[in-house]
This record gives structure tokens, C-alpha cells and sequence, in this order.
């Protein structure tokens, strides 16, 4: 009774909530790298060193005034913001933090539920996020919005496919399509998959950076281009939903990053008994150091490149990214028969 | 009382009607199409409730094949929507007439 | 129990969507009740141990077909409504009663004959050489039907290519 109902209930409630907080903080994270990659300090007042300002932001946005457009679908405008937060969120059901350890007595699986097609899933779950933007374009009733989210999406769609690729490779590396079981063969295997897939894991990253419409591919969403894109209409909370929304899912990508590429919840050169001294720091803390390596870096990267026109955002998707997946395809298959 | 493929094939027969009956009935041709995957969908459940019954992952790749040609006719059949709002300006499927006079 | 539960609240989920697909005036909220339809069928598929095939539902299905129909949906956008005309050699009511019609005789012969013989395994199941739903469906589809997948792959490439040239502004 306690293993079926309570366990993963304080399982959900504590991954909920810590993406939650996690993803307000990275608002805060964000402004502070970006302006101490400009020689600034960023938010300062708000708090010792600009601390609480994500609190001063939740209640600005709570409390302002939620405009919805005449002649806008009411429902449809309502329930956008809705579908493009709920595929970030759900995707924590099957990222593992830790393996299996004991606490209080019990054995307690660091990870809400291990399903055997845990990567299929996520990238399921991922293409029905596409729906949001599409959506909130529509229901504005506006031209710009319109053109953005089509922008948008069929960015969305095209980067979808190169990352879908690389993640076949991973799992023919791996032979299993649950995302455990991806972890347990890069400890088998004694080597993070990275290094043995280089070329998927800058596709999957490139990808990942398109995918959650962030520079240098945040075209649609720019505040230059096309008057603000697919949210301009959007006010209030229901703006805060599709900010947090892309916050999350780059969490999210930056989650499923380190699982697959970088050994999950595995310590450096985890198979060599001399570094046993780094075992002091458990699991679950190398895996949200290595998230936090890529959060870094999504960040790093928005910071530092201009960004992509849109016609070159598609030739890079199309004529670049998937023949590059393909070709790594092919290659890891010949490889994994001929040497394997 | 145990759900039986029975009860499957009952449900699959219901939404095969309810997207013939779409089919039929409206003049909206995305609708129509619309139509079509539900019946495909219909189709779909009837041959992974028999894989299931007989313990046969056949009828699951069947239905994986069926997902795959309605995806290639989704996308035909839209590509032809869009050629044909180009030049006649409608998706009513009772002005497709071209052919005719 | 729970079992039947589920069964029913998804069946009577599906159909009803279903129902409001056909139904609709708006094609936009049709396009959305058809992606709530193609959900539940999926988490039909995952009550019948077909994991594999839920998820290339919601992926191929909800996340893919559809999302190109409400592409199109958007870029036929339409002033005035599309089922104005009413053509008067259509028999619309006429088609919705043969329907019912041809409903109940299938209702009747389905559960007629599930009554009268309970079906028993048409072929020894095959013992394939792996376990697990999605290895079993990739070792099928790599062996035994490996040319249907070649085919069907082929299908894929003819259509896109037909699909982009019938969407193209000057051939």
C-alpha cells in the first residue's frame, strides 16, 4: 500500500515541486550569467544580491491583468499555455535521478517509474508540446501571432527529426529503450556514451537548443522579430505558463542530455575503484551537476552567438543536422555488427 | 463481467460507424479526412485487441504498417487539399467538381 | 474490475471525442478533439500491453498527422463557412440512418458470434527469441516482415516527395 500509492506520491510532489522552484531560478540564473557575460551585475535590489527577485517576478505576473482578445477562441486561447506546460512537466516521470537506495529503512528507486519504452516516450510527449505554440498563435487572432507560431512550429517539427535520429543511436548503443537501462549499459560499457558518440551528442544538443526555441534559434520568439512572436497577446499568468514552459523543457533536454550522454547518475570513471573517494557525493548530486553543466551552457551560448535567420534555421535543420544523423546512424550500426 | 475482445470489437465497430457517418454526412473535406483516420484508428484497435488475445505481436506490426500508409495519405491527400484552395478557393467536397459540368 | 472501469471510461472517452470530431462546425476544435481521441486510443493500446504501439501513436499520430492538418486547417483559413452550400442530391439523412443501421448488424453478428464459440488460438503463438513488447515487434519486423517494412519506407519517401511537389506554387 505504502510502495504503491504514498512512495510515488512524495516522488511526483517533490520532482514537481523542485522543477518548480528550479525553474524560477533559472529566470534569475539567466540575467545573472547573461549580464555578467556583458560586464554587468544584473538584478541586485531585490534581496541580497538580487535573490528574491524571481518572488518579486511570480507576483508581478500573478497579479496583472489578464487581457484576452476579442473574437479570440476563448477556450482554445485559454488552454494553449496549458498544453505547452504540461509535456515539460510529465516528462519527469521517467528521468532518473539516482539508482536505487536505501532510506528510512526502505529500498526507494530515485526516479518516479521506469517504463521500457522511457525514451520513446519522452520524445512522444515532446511532439505533442508542438501543440501549444501552434495553438496560441491560432487563438489570438492576430497576423503576427499567426505567422510566428507557424514559424515556430515547423521549426519545432524539423528539429524534432534530426533529434529523434540521434537518439536512435543512442539506443542502439545501449540495446534498450529504457532510460535505467541506458545508464546501467554506460556503467557496463565503462564509458559514457559521449565519448563514444560525439557527433550524436552535438546533434542532440543543437537540437535541443531548437527544439526549446532558444537562442541562437529563438527567432520565433524574439521581441524583435514579428512583435513578440506567438505570445504577444498573452498577458499575465498565462504568459508566465509559456516562459516557465520553456525553462522546464530546457531542463528538460538538459536532464535527458546528461542521462544519455554523460552517464546519468554515474560518478566519473565509475567502474575504477581508486576514485572511490568521490563516491562521498551521492548519486542523485553528480546528476544535477551535470544538468546543471548544460543549463550553464544553454544560457552561455544564448549570451554569446547572434542568431539564426529563419531561412538559415532550416537549411542548418534540414540540409545539415539530419544527413549528419543519419550518416552517424549508419556508421554506429556498422560499427556495433562488425566489432560487437 | 471480464472485458472480452468482444467488447474491443464493439468499440472498434462504433468509431468505424461514427467515421463512416463523418464521411457521409459533412461537406468539409479536412473533416472527411478526418473521417478517414478515425476509421483507420478503428481498424487499428481491432488488430492490437487480437494481439493481444492471441499473444501474438502480430497484429501490432500490422497496425504499425497501418500508422505508416495513413501517414503517407495524410500527407498526399492535404498536398491535393492545398493545390485545390489554391485555385478554386473552397474545401467544400460539393463544388470539387472540375470535372464535370 | 478496475479493469472494466478503465475499459469503459476510455471507450466511452474515444467514442465520445469521436463523436464531437463529426459533429463540430469549427474545424479547429475538431483538429483538437481528434488529437484527445488519438490520446485515449493510445492509452487503449497500453491497457492491452501494446506499449510500443501507444507510443508510435502519440508520436506518429497525435504529434505528427495532425499536427500537418492543423496546418492546413490554418492556411485554408476560411471567411466564409465552408458548409454553406447545401447540395440537394445529397442524401444526408438517408446515409446517417443506414449507418445506425449497419451499426446494429455488426453489434448483432459480433456478439452473436463470440456466443457462440469461444475462439481458440488460431496459430501456436511463435516463440520469438527475445522478450519484451518492443523487441518482439522490432525482431518481427526485422525478420519475418522485413519486406513490408522495406516497402512501406518506400511508400514514406514516394509520398513526400509527391506531397511537396502537389504544395509547391509553380511546378
Amino acid at each position: 500500500m505504502i510502495d504503491q500509492f504514498v512512495i510515488p506520491l512524495l516522488k511526483i510532489l517533490i520532482v514537481l515541486n523542485a522543477t518548480l522552484v528550479g525553474v524560477t531560478y533559472m529566470v534569475l540564473l539567466e540575467r545573472k550569467v547573461i549580464a555578467w557575460a556583458q560586464s554587468r551585475l544584473g538584478p541586485m535590489r531585490v534581496g541580497p544580491y538580487g535573490v528574491l527577485q524571481p518572488v518579486a517576478d511570480a507576483i508581478k505576473l500573478m497579479l496583472k491583468e489578464d487581457i484576452t482578445p476579442t473574437k479570440a477562441d476563448r477556450w482554445v486561447f485559454t488552454v494553449a499555455p496549458i498544453i505547452s506546460m504540461v509535456p515539460a512537466l510529465i516528462v519527469y516521470a521517467v528521468i532518473p535521478f539516482g539508482p536505487v537506495v536505501r532510506l528510512f529503512g526502505r529500498d526507494v528507486s530515485l526516479y518516479i517509474t521506469d517504463i521500457n519504452v522511457g525514451l520513446l516516450y519522452i520524445v512522444s510527449v515532446a511532439s505533442v508540446g508542438v501543440y501549444g505554440i501552434i495553438l496560441a498563435g491560432y487563438a489570438s487572432n492576430s497576423k503576427f501571432p499567426l505567422l510566428s507560431s507557424l514559424r515556430a512550429s515547423a521549426q519545432l517539427i524539423s528539429y524534432e527529426v534530426a533529434v529523434t535520429l540521434t537518439l536512435v543511436s543512442v539506443i542502439l548503443m545501449s540495446g534498450s529503450l529504457s532510460m535505467v537501462s541506458i545508464v546501467d549499459s554506460q556503467y557496463n560499457a565503462r564509458v559514457w556514451f559521449a565519448f563514444v558518440q560525439p557527433v550524436a551528442f552535438v546533434i542532440f544538443f543543437i537540437g535541443g537548443l531548437a527544439e526549446t526555441n532558444r537562442a541562437p534559434f529563438d527567432l520565433p520568439e524574439a521581441e524583435q522579430e514579428l512583435t513578440g512572436g506567438f505570445h504577444t497577446e498573452y498577458s499575465g499568468m498565462r504568459f508566465a505558463l509559456f516562459f516557465l514552459a520553456e525553462y522546464a523543457n530546457m531542463i528538460v533536454v538538459s536532464s535527458v542530455a546528461t542521462t544519455l550522454f554523460f552517464g546519468g547518475w554515474l560518478r566519473p570513471f565509475p567502474n575504477v575503484a581508486a576514485l572511490h573517494f568521490l563516491d562521498v557525493l551521492p548519486s542523485w548530486t553528480w546528476f544535477l551537476l551535470k544538468s546543471f553543466v548544460f543549463l550553464y551552457i544553454f544560457i552561455w551560448v544564448r549570451a554569446t552567438l547572434p542568431r539564426y535567420r529563419y531561412d538559415q534555421l532550416m537549411r542548418l535543420g534540414w540540409k545539415v543536422l539530419i544527413p549528419l544523423a543519419i550518416a552517424n546512424l549508419v556508421v554506429t550500426g556498422i560499427v556495433k555488427v562488425m566489432l560487437f | 463481467m471480464p472485458i472480452t475482445p468482444t467488447h474491443y470489437m464493439l468499440l472498434s465497430a462504433a468509431l468505424f460507424i461514427i467515421g463512416v457517418i463523418g464521411v457521409m454526412v459533412r461537406r468539409n473535406i479536412i473533416i472527411i479526412f478526418m473521417s478517414i483516420e478515425l476509421i483507420l484508428n478503428a481498424v487499428n484497435i481491432n488488430l492490437v485487441a487480437f494481439s493481444s488475445q492471441q499473444h501474438n505481436v502480430i497484429g501490432q506490426v500490422f497496425a504499425v504498417f497501418v500508422i505508416a500508409v495513413a501517414a503517407a495519405e495524410a500527407a498526399v491527400g492535404l498536398g491535393i487539399i492545398l493545390a485545390f484552395y489554391r485555385n478554386k478557393e473552397s474545401v467544400n467536397i460539393d463544388e470539387m467538381n472540375l470535372m464535370r459540368w | 474490475m478496475a479493469e472494466a472501469i478503465t475499459f469503459y471510461t476510455i471507450a466511452a472517452c474515444i467514442l465520445g471525442f469521436a463523436a464531437l470530431v463529426v459533429t463540430t462546425k469549427d474545424t479547429v476544435h475538431s483538429v483538437l478533439f481528434l488529437v484527445l481521441d488519438f490520446l485515449f486510443v493510445a492509452a487503449l493500446y497500453v491497457m492491452l500491453g501494446a506499449q510500443f504501439l501507444a507510443a508510435i501513436q502519440i508520436l506518429v499520430y497525435a504529434g505528427g498527422i495532425v499536427v500537418l492538418y492543423l496546418f492546413v486547417v490554418m492556411l485554408v483559413n476560411l471567411k466564409r463557412a465552408p458548409e454553406a452550400h447545401q447540395d440537394p442530391h445529397r442524401l444526408s439523412k438517408l446515409g446517417f440512418g443506414l449507418a445506425c443501421a449497419v451499426l446494429i448488424e455488426l453489434g448483432v453478428i459480433i456478439v452473436s458470434g463470440y456466443m457462440k464459440a469461444p475462439p481458440a488460438a488460431l496459430a501456436a503463438p511463435a516463440v520469438l527469441p527475445v522478450s519484451g513488447n518492443t523487441e518482439q515487434v522490432g525482431w518481427l519486423l526485422y525478420t519475418s516482415y522485413l519486406i513490408p517494412f522495406e516497402i512501406a519506407s518506400m511508400l514514406l519517401l514516394v509520398a513526400m516527395i509527391g506531397a511537396i511537389v502537389l504544395a509547391k506554387r509553380e511546378l
